[in-house]
């Protein structure tokens, strides 16, 4: 059986929730009753049919084609099934999912893999701000899994992030790791101001020197045995940091205004 | 039954369910993963006073651990979960912990029908007075405590298996340095064989032991049917040539692990042969009522 594939008919006029087009809320429906699913937009209601031509029988895959940043949640509360999407995608993806395997190429606007629990996203392309972060009103952000960006991540990612590994292979903008509660967030570009702002836990990898507020201090060069494991448990995954195999930083520990036990480690 | 003019007994050696576990050692060499591990497995000969039974099963090369550095593997065995789990704690403690340079790595994830994840640094990270950091990779808990070396790695658990303990033979030759020769030959030849440990020093055990004693307070003493000195005074088992006896013991995680190691021990003793003064080689038992497992000689031979 080949994909359900959906593709996107002209750019919606407001923002859609494509919550609703997940495998595991498609399994079992037949062509007509996903095509008559009603999608949120705006005030309005637009029956999935409406926006997207839809083709392939398969629900356990999906694909988006024409993405567009207009189309939020995709993938949310997924549990199961695989997602990919040419084309860019709105904010929310992957939001709260459970087990997700869902491939961006593309970019991804705010708050991508937010409160994820597991598997992988990977975006072939840029993500918004807030990636893996939590939402206002939550207290975790990314609570497990792997995120993988190709390309750059706006401010504030891993903001509250409690678990999973969060590998941004182009620069991330400001605060990033800013209240991180816990995890791995590897970054092989550049970072900007603020860089671990309140970070609670959790670990930063750098490859560039930071700019460092005063409440994060220098814990010297060490060779630390862990790093040898973490790489070696990246080995299979599609991204550059696949390939790194260093144990030696510069270790920088903090935030030390909110418990200090996080730590930025610079690979010289 | 003869091999190389070695008879081999009509008896069986007869062993015990017992609870075994692995750890992985690595360090920053094989050196110091060695003194780790023969630190860990000190004083573990016999469960009847060091509570376990220990030793190590093989060198691991970079390639072979899970942090890339050279490596040794160790192998537990206890009576009860209960008292492998402190013991393995208190091993771990202070002999891992305080070893330069090691990491600790479980050994046993899967490949066994009833696997029970125990403690490996899961309470040893509380040394690490709040600084101790968890990391979490393939679903793999592991703790970085730091020590004034840098930083000690430390899977959370490992896995723990219901084994057999207690697999025997007995090597009989016509002099003391004769029987040695033999159980060093058999203990190179079974520490070939993976998943065993020979717990005694240097594999090889002198004092056999049999139930009872005349003493009230003893519930094993010397076993006099195979004490060459008293050939002539107690229902001995030894004939007159016999003037040596030793014994090796198998701790292994399956009954075909400890198969294996029996028949490449016997095999290399018999290769002496007689002409070595290898006479006959025995095992001990308890008459078969106290333990679940029989390892019959010649089946194994066969």
């Amino acid at each position: 059986m080949s994909a359900l594939t959906f593709t996107l008919k002209a750019e919606p006029q407001q923002r859609v929730d494509c919550s609703p087009l997940t495998p595991d809320r498609l399994a079992g429906k037949s062509a007509a009753e996903i095509a008559a699913i009603e999608l949120h937009s705006g005030n309005r209601r637009l029956r999935v049919d409406r926006l997207f031509d839809i083709g392939g029988q398969d629900a356990g895959r999906i694909v988006f084609n024409n993405g567009n940043e207009k189309l939020d949640f995709i993938g949310a509360h997924l549990q199961g099934g695989s997602i990919t999407v040419h084309g860019d995608v709105g904010a929310y993806l992957g939001f709260q999912a459970r087990q997700a395997d869902i491939t961006v190429v593309g970019n991804a606007g705010a708050y991508a893999a937010s409160g994820l629990g597991g598997g992988m996203i990977r975006i072939d392309g840029n993500a918004g701000d807030f990636l893996a972060a939590a939402i206002p009103g939550e207290r975790r952000g990314m609570k497990g899994g792997v995120v993988i960006v190709t390309g750059d991540a706006g401010d504030r990612a891993g903001d509250q992030m409690r678990r999973g590994i969060v590998l941004i292979e182009g620069n991330a903008g400001a605060y990033c790791a800013s209240r991180m509660l816990a995890g791995t967030i590897g970054v092989l570009g550049s970072v900007g101001d603020y860089v671990g702002y309140g970070m609670r836990r959790g670990t930063l990898l750098l490859f560039h020197n930071p700019k460092l507020h005063a409440t994060l201090q220098d814990c010297g060069s060490h060779t630390l045995p862990f790093l040898s494991l973490m790489f070696k448990s990246f080995r299979g995954l599609p991204t550059r940091f696949a390939e790194i195999s260093q144990n030696r930083v510069r270790r920088h520990a903090g935030d030390l205004a909110n418990d200090g036990k996080g730590e930025i480690l610079v690979f010289s | 039954m003869i091999v190389n003019g070695v008879s081999i007994d009509d008896t069986f050696a007869e062993a015990f369910g017992m609870r075994g576990t692995r750890v992985l050692i690595t360090a920053q060499n094989h050196r110091w993963a060695r003194i780790a591990a023969a630190s860990m497995t000190g004083f573990a000969t016999s469960v009847i006073a060091c509570g376990v039974e220990a030793g190590i099963e093989c060198e691991l090369e970079p390639h072979e651990t899970p942090d890339g550095r050279p490596g040794v593997s160790v192998l537990l065995f206890a009576m009860g979960s209960g008292v492998l789990t402190k013991q393995l704690e208190t091993r771990m403690g202070q002999c891992i912990l305080t070893c330069p340079t090691t990491a600790a790595f479980s050994g046993i994830d899967d490949g066994y029908p009833e696997i029970t994840r125990i403690p490996l640094s899961k309470n040893l990270r509380f040394f690490g007075d709040g600084f101790q950091i968890s990391k979490q990779f393939n679903g793999r808990r592991y703790w970085r405590v730091p020590v004034m070396d840098g930083e000690f790695l430390c899977e959370e658990t490992t896995g723990m298996i219901r084994a057999v303990g207690g697999g025997n033979f007995l090597i009989l030759a016509e002099s003391q340095p004769q029987a040695l020769a033999a159980c060093e030959a058999a203990i190179v030849a079974m520490q070939k064989v993976p998943n065993v440990i020979m717990p005694f020093p240097g594999g090889v055990v002198r004092s056999g032991s049999k139930v009872g004693s005349r003493y009230k307070t003893l519930t094993a003493s010397t076993n006099d049917a195979f004490c060459p000195t008293l050939k002539g005074i107690t229902a001995s088992e030894l004939s007159p040539e016999i003037e040596s006896v030793m014994e090796i013991v198998i701790d292994g995680l399956t009954t075909d692990d400890i198969n294996r190691a029996m028949r490449a021990g016997i095999l290399a003793a018999c290769e002496l042969g007689a002409a070595n003064g290898i006479r006959r080689i025995s095992a001990g038992n308890y008459g078969g009522k106290l333990g679940q497992f029989h390892f019959k000689l010649r089946e194994i031979m066969a």
